[in-house]
């Protein structure tokens, strides 16, 4: 593959692209497409299990920053002038999901510059937008290697890119293909017509768990401080210490796992529109099981209640960013409403349990 | 599964008038909000929308505005914080918006 790109590297211009394609040395490139005096790497269609691995490791939020790929054109199979363009970010996982469909494929890939962030995010933040696909298609010189002037874009990268501004600055056609690149060869083979389902985002069990690895990861300070705060509650350190300290630990430590896996896994079910609502209904309700099962005297109870709701209440609002469906007037009007109530809560919580352990009932 | 957040679709508005009835709000919704009648996109699950702003950036005829934005509440806390906007950090957020969707 080295050879192929040497001897092919014979002007300054190949010199310098051939650097960049050091880089390119990765175990997901195939081979080397050599195309009007260009080098353009050719990528597996098949996810190794190195490529699933590293997706488990993202999951679980470890080397997550800098999981990406080189922005630039890609080839998938054997494309030639006709061959569509499939646009994508330049996130490993968005670009993964994207290459394992394209299997026996040809086809162009332009990998947008969204520092590693996901289609829809980047879309979000403006960086899969009009201007970096605007500059894309012109320092790769798109418009050389085909003769047609369309793009396939995933469709979650419409809240980024503008169509028609696209089509008034470069001339490029935008298409819009669906959500999942896994429906791309069903697109293609129906004639590119989306199917409503293709076009829906949507909001699965798994896809609520998805993020649960990372929450449970970030859960951890959490945890000890609720671990922290039985220990405390459990004093004096007579023989009883434990008896007194367990309830409260399960109680307060189990807030992490039900802010990470309970509240996403029950979402749908839960009563509110506002997720800080949800949250602290399920907090509630997870305190005041805790309670009967342990069996806390009332003023525990409350003060268990007080504490767990305003933290689920908390860790409910902040799974907004994981959904697929909130918009930003609710998720402001949330911060703004809920802040003191929150505050108010756990500060009445906290100070209920010391009262209670400091009268030593 | 239908889902509708808090104030969903409270600043999406559509201008009949300007509509051209090209129908591609209906093709970037991810929520299926609109529906084409008569030659016209009519809002139809207003309570389906995320605010996204796909629909208003892709309108050819200028019809539709909405206030976009991420729905992130975390965005929300560390624009206060910051005194900014709402921004999703520097390293990208650590919700993560179903990566293997796109
Ligand atoms: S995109 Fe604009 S012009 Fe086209 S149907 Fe929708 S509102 Fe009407
Ligand atoms: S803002 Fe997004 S969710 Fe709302 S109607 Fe437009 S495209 Fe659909």
């Amino acid at each position: 593959m080295i050879d192929l790109v040497r001897r092919n590297a014979g002007s300054e211009e190949r010199q310098a692209g051939f650097a960049a394609l050091r880089e390119l040395q990765a175990p997901w490139v195939e081979r080397f497409l050599v195309v009007r005096g260009r080098t353009i790497p050719v990528v597996r269609t098949r996810l190794s299990p190195r490529d699933r691995w590293g997706a488990v490791k993202v999951r679980w939020d470890i080397g997550r920053g800098t999981y990406r790929v080189l922005p630039g054109l890609y080839a998938a199979g054997d494309p030639g002038p006709d061959s569509p363009v499939f646009v994508s970010a330049n996130y490993k996982l968005s670009f993964d999901a994207l290459r394992s469909s394209l299997e026996e494929i040809d086809g162009w890939i332009l990998v947008l510059d969204t520092r590693g962030v996901n289609v829809w995010c980047a879309a979000g933040k403006g960086t899969f937008g009009t201007g970096e696909l605007a500059s894309r298609i012109a320092k790769t010189r798109l418009a050389t290697l085909v003769r047609h002037r369309e793009l396939i874009l995933p469709q979650l990268g419409a809240t980024g890119v503008s169509a028609p501004d696209i089509a008034r600055k470069t001339g490029w056609r935008v298409v819009w293909g669906p959500v999942r690149a896994r429906d791309i060869r069903a697109w293609l083979e129906a004639g590119r017509i989306k199917t409503e389902d293709m076009r829906r985002v949507t909001f699965t069990l798994p896809e609520r768990l998805a993020v649960a690895p990372v929450e449970l990861v970030h859960g951890w300070p959490l945890a000890a401080a609720g671990l922290v705060l039985a220990a405390l509650y459990g004093l004096p350190a007579d023989g009883s210490w434990a008896s007194r300290a367990l309830p409260v630990a399960v109680l307060l430590a189990g807030l992490a796992p039900v802010g990470a896996l309970a509240f996403p896994a029950l979402l749908p079910w839960l009563p509110g529109r506002a997720f800080s609502v949800k949250g602290a209904v399920l907090g509630t309700a997870w305190a005041a099981a805790c309670s009967a099962v342990f069996g806390l005297p009332p003023p525990a109870a409350a003060a268990g209640v007080l504490v767990a709701a305003p933290v689920t209440a908390f860790l409910g609002m902040n799974f907004t960013g994981s959904s697929t469906f909130t918009c930003q007037t609710g998720a402001l009007a949330e911060v703004e409403k809920g802040f003191w109530p929150m505050a108010a809560g756990l500060a009445a919580g906290l100070v209920l349990g010391v009262v209670y352990r400091a009268l030593g009932v | 599964m239908r889902y509708e957040y808090l104030m969903n679709g409270s600043s999406l508005r559509l201008d009949p008038e300007a509509c051209v009835g090209c129908g591609d709000c209906l093709d970037v919704c991810p929520h299926g909000v609109f529906r084409l009648e008569a030659g016209k996109a009519r809002i139809e699950d207003r309570g389906a929308c995320m605010e996204c702003g796909a629909c208003a950036r892709n309108c050819p005829a200028a019809a539709l505005t909405v206030k976009a934005g991420v729905g992130c509440a975390a965005a929300i806390i560390l624009g206060k914080l910051r005194g900014t906007a709402p921004s999703c950090g520097d390293g990208g957020c650590s919700g993560n918006r179903q990566a293997d969707c796109c």
